[in-house]
């Protein structure tokens, strides 16, 4: 019997170009990359140059603070850039993939007659330990922490979501072996999946403790439904995956096999097929979906490697993100739009607003919005209040989280329960600030500043 | 909309930098984003975000006042006309009070925004919409006859000394338009009080023309005549008489609104259409009103039960429904930044302000405006209250942490 566990707080947006159920497989792409900036608090050290020749499976770089953490290329061929920014930082080491794929042999696991140490030792030199995120600070997992519970969370509320179901379509013994290698690295609490409550895909998993999910988003945040079932105190350190991520590392576990399988929800309003696609992590988006030139506005055409409340913007001949599951098209919003039409005093028809001075809520919840990337209005100070906590399902004061974070107020920051949350879990009450304050900017920046504090 | 957009930009670099208009930037810019929502698009975290902006935020709220307004200017009209037994049309009625309405409102935004605009360009930010419903509550707080010297200065006052000083708004300890008001009451008590409440009563007077009886004063100002009176004196017994049915402040008349008062505060009817804007749009706050109600209520029912003087005696209904309790309710009270923050502080920030408003306009006659006093007074205690609320929830946190 699984628990059940409502959520009332929140909202869904319904974008128009929801992917349909079909899965196709992308060709494979010609370029791969991994990208650094993607895992959050680590400094990359590079192991290969241009020109390598690498395995699926090699590494290419290592964390400095903890080189046993690996992040190791998603197929056989040659290092062909290493992309720098700023400072020299490393942006992207792209891989141009050789016609046979060839994989390192990290040798099958039987997890039921391993140990902890041997499981975790495989993680790492596999290349699935930097899937492994955790919270507090919503970072890359350290490997020698020793996590009061792994949690995963079974599905994807955000907008444009993939569906579990399609997504895990042939994959369910890999999940379950995912959760018993996690349920050995996990403490006492062991594993938490959080389902949702309409879908009945991962119900069976055995081994882990089941959370029905009910609600809107952002019910499938880990963070929220971490908050649900075992909150987090100071000093504690609980680790969190993606579910695509934990049927991988099971498989990784299985077969010896590095292949980052990821199945993508491409779609939004400028997308001609929204529809799953089934690829490996860090391809070209090129391979993934056709992205049009101009959108149906006549502005540009925005790329979201992830959610468009929470993802990436990149550029067409970018690389989908490690963590992301989704690819979303959007139209740019830049023209400037006249106040009694589409502007601040119109009557707003077009716009999803959470604020009841639109029409949005007297509509049919099944309206799909098609929505651009115009802000809306210019940054303020903040001035409404009670406007985050309608959709923040936690037990923390959000507002007052956040100006504590932007006054660097430590004291206050981890009094107001700041090691909970992610930046994630702020995407909704973003969407609907009225002074548009940059909310998960700043919960980013107050979660780096107070790690740095902390050492 | 192209044309104009483009002749906006054609002028835009004038006002830029190293332009021969750029000290104007503030005013060029604040006239662009006003008349075009500006095309930024999200450049960190959620790439869509909501149509709600703080311009369509404050501009609900001026929508919530018109109704409030136009009876406002109504009944300066019909209140002049009573007062000198004249009959007059609707029409002229508008007219009279548009003439006395319509310069405070000029006033009222001329003074208040060029300080804000001035602010603006000194600390090189956008204008923020705040000025724009206080600009409109000013003149519906102020009686009809002030002098609009007194209220430039007080205007000045409020903007400088009440949010500028704190950073502007959004920073603000105290309600803007409270302060212009309480300035005026504390730095003119002679002119605040007596014959300006309906238009002209004191030339009427001095003319003659005045109806019996008319004495120009407004209901709590009645009523502060009965304190520390004993409730059987035939001169309190007058003072009551106003207030059964049929007298001038019946509860009838309170609620319509036909009495003599500050501009915008008469009539509960017009108000309580402001305040289904302000609820349905979500954008006053429906927690604090229903408390601050719940508090003015309590407190006239509780004043009923010491039944030690006239006042007190009022039923708790016709006590809500004189002065400016109700105006105080929907728009001073529910000002998001001064009031408190945290929904359970609402609850507690309201009550308390209704409970206080009745408790000080009955005990200190003097100050016949307590619920002016009693939200400025709940406004310097909001932090406060939030301050607890916030506690609760830390102490929530911390003691998880020991039940580990």
């Amino acid at each position: 019997m699984s628990r059940k566990q409502r959520i009332k707080k929140g909202v869904d947006i319904r974008l128009s170009g929801r992917p349909a159920d079909s899965v196709t497989s992308a060709p494979s792409a010609s370029v791969y990359a991994v990208k650094p900036p993607d895992f959050t608090g680590v400094i990359p050290k590079l192991c290969v140059r241009i020109g390598d020749l690498v395995e699926a499976g090699t590494c290419i770089f290592y964390d400095k603070k903890t080189p046993s953490v690996q992040f190791v290329s998603p197929v056989a061929g040659t290092v062909k850039e290493i992309v720098r920014g700023a400072k020299r930082r490393i942006l992207a080491v792209e891989i141009e993939a050789s016609e046979n794929n060839i994989y390192r042999d990290f040798g099958v696991l039987d997890v039921d007659k391993s140990d902890k140490n041997a499981i975790l030792s495989r993680v790492l030199e596999g290349g699935m330990f930097p899937y492994i995120r955790q919270r507090p600070f919503d970072v890359i997992a350290n490997p020698e922490d020793s996590p009061r519970s792994i949690h995963v969370s079974g599905f994807d509320s955000s907008p444009l979501a993939a569906s579990t179901s399609i997504a895990l379509e042939g994959r369910m013994s890999d999940f379950q072996n995912g959760i018993n290698a996690l349920a050995k690295l996990a403490g006492v609490s062991g594993v938490h999946l959080g389902i949702k409550n309409t879908d009945a895909t991962l119900a069976g998993v055995r081994n882990c403790e089941i959370t029905e999910f009910e609600g809107p988003h952002p019910s499938g945040n880990v963070g929220i439904q971490l908050h649900h079932t075992a909150p987090l105190s100071k000093g504690e350190v609980v680790w969190t995956l993606g579910y695509q991520d934990v049927a991988n590392l099971g498989a990784m576990l299985s077969s010896g096999k590095y292949i980052p399988t990821k199945v993508v929800a491409v779609g939004g309003s400028e997308c001609a097929t929204p529809q799953h696609v089934k690829t490996l992590a860090g391809a070209s988006v090129s391979s993934i979906v056709n992205v049009p030139a101009t959108a149906s506005n006549g502005d540009s055409v925005r790329v979201i490697s992830g959610s468009p409340l929470t993802g990436d913007q990149i550029s067409k001949d970018d690389y989908l993100g490690a963590f992301h599951s989704a690819i979303a098209l959007l139209a740019e919003g830049s023209e400037p739009k006249f106040l009694l039409t589409e502007g601040w005093l119109g009557l707003g028809l077009k716009r999803f607003s959470l604020n009841h001075s639109f029409p949005t809520w007297l509509m049919p919840k099944s309206k799909e919005w098609n929505l651009d990337t115009n802000m809306g209005g210019e940054e303020r100070a903040f001035v409404v209040t009670g406007e985050y906590e309608k959709v923040f399902p936690m037990d923390i004061y959000p507002q007052h989280l956040i100006k504590s974070i932007i006054v660097n107020d430590i004291d206050s920051m981890e009094k107001l329960g700041i090691y909970e949350v992610a930046p994630e879990d702020f995407a909704l009450c973003e969407y609907g600030c009225t002074s548009k304050i940059p909310v998960q900017k700043l919960v980013r920046e107050g979660l780096d500043n107070l790690r740095n504090e902390l050492g | 909309m192209k044309v104009l957009h483009k002749l906006i930009e054609s002028v835009k670099p004038h006002f830029e930098e190293g332009g021969k208009l750029s000290k104007f930037w503030v005013v060029f810019d604040s006239l662009e984003t006003f008349t075009f929502t500006p095309g930024h698009v999200t450049k960190s975290g959620s790439h869509i975000r909501d149509g709600i902006d703080l311009k369509r935020t404050m501009f609900t709220v001026i929508v919530a006042l018109i109704p409030a307004l136009l009876f406002g200017t109504w009944n300066i009209g019909d209140q002049y006309f009573a007062s000198i037994g004249q009959e007059a049309d609707l029409l002229e009625k508008m007219l009279i009070g548009a003439i006395k309405v319509i310069p405070l409102i000029v006033v009222s935004y001329g003074v208040g925004l060029g300080i804000e605009f001035y602010f603006a360009a000194k600390r090189g930010h956008g204008i923020n919409e705040g000025f724009l419903v206080s600009g409109m509550l000013i003149p519906l707080i102020m009686p009809v006859d002030v002098p609009l010297w007194m209220v430039a200065v007080a205007v000045a006052f409020a903007v400088i000394i009440g949010k500028e000083v704190f950073g502007g708004t959004g920073m603000n300890i105290v309600n803007v338009a409270l302060t212009s008001r309480a300035f005026l009451f504390f730095a003119y008590p002679k002119q605040m009080s007596g014959e300006i409440w309906i238009h002209d009563v004191a030339s009427s007077k001095g003319a003659d023309l005045l109806v019996d009886g008319h004495t120009g004063a407004t209901a709590l100002g009645q009523l502060a005549g009965t304190v520390g009176k004993v409730i059987d004196t035939p001169a309190v017994q007058v003072i009551m008489g106003l207030f059964a049915d049929g007298g001038m402040f019946s509860l009838h008349n309170c609620i319509i609104g036909n009495i003599p008062g500050s501009i915008g505060e008469t009539s509960v009817i017009a108000i309580l259409i402001g305040a289904v804007v302000l609820i349905s749009t979500g954008i006053g706050s429906l927690r604090i009103m229903a408390s601050f109600l719940a508090g003015g209520l309590f407190m006239g029912f509780l004043f009923n039960l010491m039944g030690m003087n006239a006042f007190m005696t009022l039923a708790p209904l016709h006590q809500i429904v004189i002065g400016g309790f109700m105006f105080g309710m929907v728009f001073m009270a529910t000002d998001p930044v001064t009031a408190a923050s945290t929904n359970t502080g609402k609850l507690i920030y309201g009550f308390l302000g209704g409970f206080l408003s009745i408790m000080i306009r009955v005990f200190n006659p003097a100050y016949p405006e307590g619920v002016m006093m009693a939200i400025l007074f709940m406004n310097v205690m909001a932090p406060m209250i939030d301050h607890y609320v916030l506690q609760a929830n830390i102490n929530r946190r911390q003691k998880r942490l020991q039940n580990i």
